[in-house]
């Protein structure tokens, strides 16, 4: 029998339909349909110049916005060979890292409450509002940032951002110890996730699966500590791993980098009260915009800006690939220019359309309601999938 | 470990495969190590780059189709491997032409590419031959066209304002905003 | 209160024309005041039973979840603990079309989403409303290319909209409650049993 899992679903992973072929209960084989959320975001980046696809890049994993942004603005500075000052690198993994925080909230929220237990999506929500008013607080938006520009930030942090974050990071851990009291050891969710969604080492690694659900089968990958980029290598933390490869371990794991998530915060938070007030934005004016003081007064400044708004700053034809840990996987962005202000390709390698391919090795053999489970255990989204 | 360096890598591909012209893509900002591969002996390098002990790219990252009209050959298949072990990234090129864009598979290599190799066909028409299942992912079943290509449209929709829709002046007179309201919530 | 202007009496929401109405046969609205016929609790209703009906079509709406992209994320921190939507009743978020009647298209709409959408929304049953959430249902948004629908109304009957990229949850309550005041206002279907009843009142 074949069974469509329609594009419609409760809204949690979004639109994808899954087409299963089944005998009785026992999943024969499944397949991803997927193409419903598809935005034409590779060809529109074409029309528009690198500044303006930031916002585009929200919309893609729009459940950790920031992290998005990141990778795209140092692709382009990879590309234009530039580095942001120290300020703004360090404001970039703070806030990189809360999204991550956010993101795996979001996961554990749906992940759990897809398997059952809706209680829990209505505590990981309640620490979400909190990481959203931030994020409200030092760019506007509570959702789609696009706070990171090419070079720096957008606009600086407000003044008491770091008393407020620290204070929300102190609350953080005696919440997660809340949920693992209440999920952890729960002899349903053990039953339900503890060797379910099953996959190898050299299953990981051949279907190119990155992220939570390769380090849940054992492979040691993570971009920050071995590929480290955009500053990540002042940073002192631990990378969890899994070893049977089942939906336990993965929620272990995701579990886990929420605790480094935090630590990796507080060192970021540290790091910026040394560094004090400085430059957010890189004073390189050919590529970034000058600060708006130098704007009025000095008229190189107001030409540079004419030019950069206008027309768009122009990189050297060339190509870059930078790739940056996502929290759902190896994110990353593949420009090639042309000299012009427009990308002549953007290209996003995107984390949960690899990881979709592990699906169907996942699933087969077992029963539907695992089919749930191992959903959200990839923790897809679609914007990211369907570009 | 020896670290390694672009220079090894292809003093290693040059010594196992001596007749292929690899051509290292030069320029300033080309930032990452690339490499021009001709199509027919794709396969035997990409085994050889994964097989191999030194090397060991274990897992392709990603594929990439680039069109660059209108230049000639005109399309590119870009291939981003990656050696865990190594800690290394590298970059493969294979030049396609328009008139039989067609390049050997490498699901048989790294089934990965079984979705990547499917989104580019998506996207550019670039056939893969030897492809279990090279059916449109991203888009439609029934769409027609390549939309990534530089001579597909954007398919951009014009919003209609008064100064580009003749006859319009004003806003529509059907329109009727309603009269606001005193609204009396309960709370107060 | 005159000269005290409140922001809310504004509306930023474009609500596309008045409340759609079945054809009247009665006139029994000209001898309604303006102002009282507007008004919330004046619900354009043929007798109690209307209004009752009204009130209850708008205090217990229950949507099916189309949430679509980043504007289904906010659509559930509406629906979860800051925002608490359910203080207005419309927490249910039915799985199935055939059990909700309000249809929130949450999200861009895919040029190949969106003969799944209509068909969800043919197979809701009526009374039945659609509130295009966010800037890419209201008008395709930021993505004006090959494969985003300019706008869900080109394919629904939408009855509000909501911007926004995503719109907050308060906005998304707001738009509710402009919603909830439409339902209000709107007349009720009772039958041909009450029109027969009134034709033989002499109208």
């Amino acid at each position: 029998m074949t069974l469509n899992i329609g594009p419609q679903h409760p809204a949690t992973h979004g639109v994808m339909r899954v087409a299963v072929e089944l005998d009785g209960e026992t999943i024969l084989r499944a397949q991803p349909v997927l193409g419903y959320l598809h935005t034409g975001m590779e060809k529109q980046a074409e029309y528009k110049t690198y500044t303006q696809s930031i916002p585009m890049t929200d919309r893609m994993d729009y459940l950790a916005p920031m992290s998005n942004n990141l990778a795209f603005c140092l692709a382009v500075e990879k590309l234009l060979g530039i580095t942001p000052p120290p300020r703004a690198v360090h404001a970039r993994v703070m806030l990189t890292e809360m999204t991550r925080l956010a993101s795996h909230l979001v996961w554990f929220g749906t992940h759990v409450m897809d398997v059952g237990a809706v209680t829990v999506f209505f505590y990981a929500f309640r620490e979400r509002e909190r990481i959203l008013t931030l994020y409200d607080e030092v760019c506007g938006a509570r959702m789609t940032a696009t706070y990171f520009r090419v070079g720096g930030l957008a606009m600086d942090l407000p003044a008491d951002f770091l008393d407020r974050l620290s204070a929300f990071l102190d609350t953080m851990p005696g919440h997660l110890a809340e949920y693992e009291r209440l999920v952890t050891g729960n002899p349903i969710w053990l039953a339900r996730t503890k060797g379910v969604a099953l996959l190898s080492k050299q299953d990981a690694l051949a279907l190119g699966i990155t992220g939570p659900v390769a380090r849940g089968s054992g492979v040691d990958w993570d971009l920050r500590r071995d590929m480290p980029y955009g500053g990540y290598d002042e940073y002192e933390f631990d990378v969890p791993l899994g070893t049977n490869g089942d939906a336990f371990d993965r929620y272990l794991v995701r579990f886990e980098e929420m605790r480094q998530s935090i630590r990796i915060c507080r060192q970021a938070i540290a790091r910026l009260r040394e560094i004090g007030p400085g430059d957010y934005r890189l004073r390189d004016y050919k590529y970034v915009l000058p600060p708006k003081e130098l704007v009025k007064t000095s008229m190189e400044a107001l030409i540079h800006h004419f030019k950069i708004v206008a027309h768009g700053f122009f990189p050297p034809a060339g190509e870059a690939y930078l790739g940056i840990e996502n929290p759902k996987g190896e994110l990353g962005f593949y420009f090639v220019s042309d000299g012009s202000p427009r990308p002549w390709r953007m290209k996003v390698r995107s984390p949960s359309f690899t990881n979709l391919q592990a699906f169907d090795p996942m699933v087969r053999g077992r029963l539907v309601a695992d089919l749930i489970t191992t959903i959200g255990t990839l923790d897809i989204v679609l914007g990211e999938v369907d570009r | 470990m020896i670290p390694l360096t672009p220079e090894r890598i292809e003093e290693r591909l040059r010594e196992r495969f001596p007749g292929v012209a690899f051509r290292r893509q030069s320029g300033e900002a080309v930032r990452d190590h690339t490499l021009h591969v001709p199509a027919d002996h794709l396969l035997e390098v990409c085994t050889f780059l994964r097989d191999d002990p030194e090397l060991d790219f274990a897992m392709l990252s990603w594929i990439a189709g680039v069109d660059w009209l209108p230049r000639v050959p005109r399309f590119e298949v870009v291939y981003g491997l990656l050696s865990l072990s190594r800690r290394v990234r590298l970059t493969l090129k294979v030049a396609v032409g328009e008139e039989s864009p067609r390049v050997p598979t490498v699901t048989g290599i790294w089934p990965t590419a079984d979705f990547l190799e499917r989104e580019t066909y998506d996207f550019y028409g670039i056939e893969f031959t030897g492809h279990p299942n090279l059916t449109r992912i991203l888009l439609p079943e029934g769409w027609v066209g390549w939309p990534l290509r530089k001579d597909s449209p954007l398919g951009y929709e014009e919003v209609a304002f008064t100064h580009n829709t003749p006859g319009r002046t004003k806003p529509d007179p059907g329109l009727k905003k309603l009269a606001p309201k005193k609204v009396r919530y309960r709370a107060q | 209160m005159t000269g005290h202007r409140n922001p809310m009496d504004d509306d930023p929401l474009r609500i596309l024309g008045p409340p759609p109405v079945p054809p009247r046969t009665s006139d029994m609205d000209a001898e309604v005041p303006e102002e009282l016929r507007r008004s919330l609790f004046f619900a354009r209703a043929e007798n109690l039973i209307g209004w009752a009906v009204n009130q209850s079509r708008a205090n217990s709406i229950w949507p099916l979840g189309s949430g679509l992209a980043c504007c289904a994320i906010e659509m559930m921190s509406y629906l979860g603990p800051g925002f608490d939507v359910s203080r207005l009743g419309a927490e249910v978020m039915r799985p199935s079309p055939r059990q909700s009647d309000l249809l929130i298209v949450a999200g861009r709409v895919s040029l190949r989403m969106a003969p799944p959408l209509r068909r969800l929304y043919d197979q809701m049953p009526d009374p039945k409303w659609a509130i295009a959430m966010g800037a890419c249902a209201s008008s395709g948004g930021i993505f004006n290319n090959y494969a985003i629908l300019q706008g869900v109304d080109k394919i629904l009957p939408v009855d509000v909209y909501v911007p926004g990229c995503p719109p907050r949850p308060e906005a998304l309550i707001y738009g509710l409650i402009k919603l909830q005041e439409k339902i209000l206002a709107s007349g009720v279907e009772l039958g041909p049993l009450v029109r027969k009843r009134r034709k033989k009142g002499g109208s």
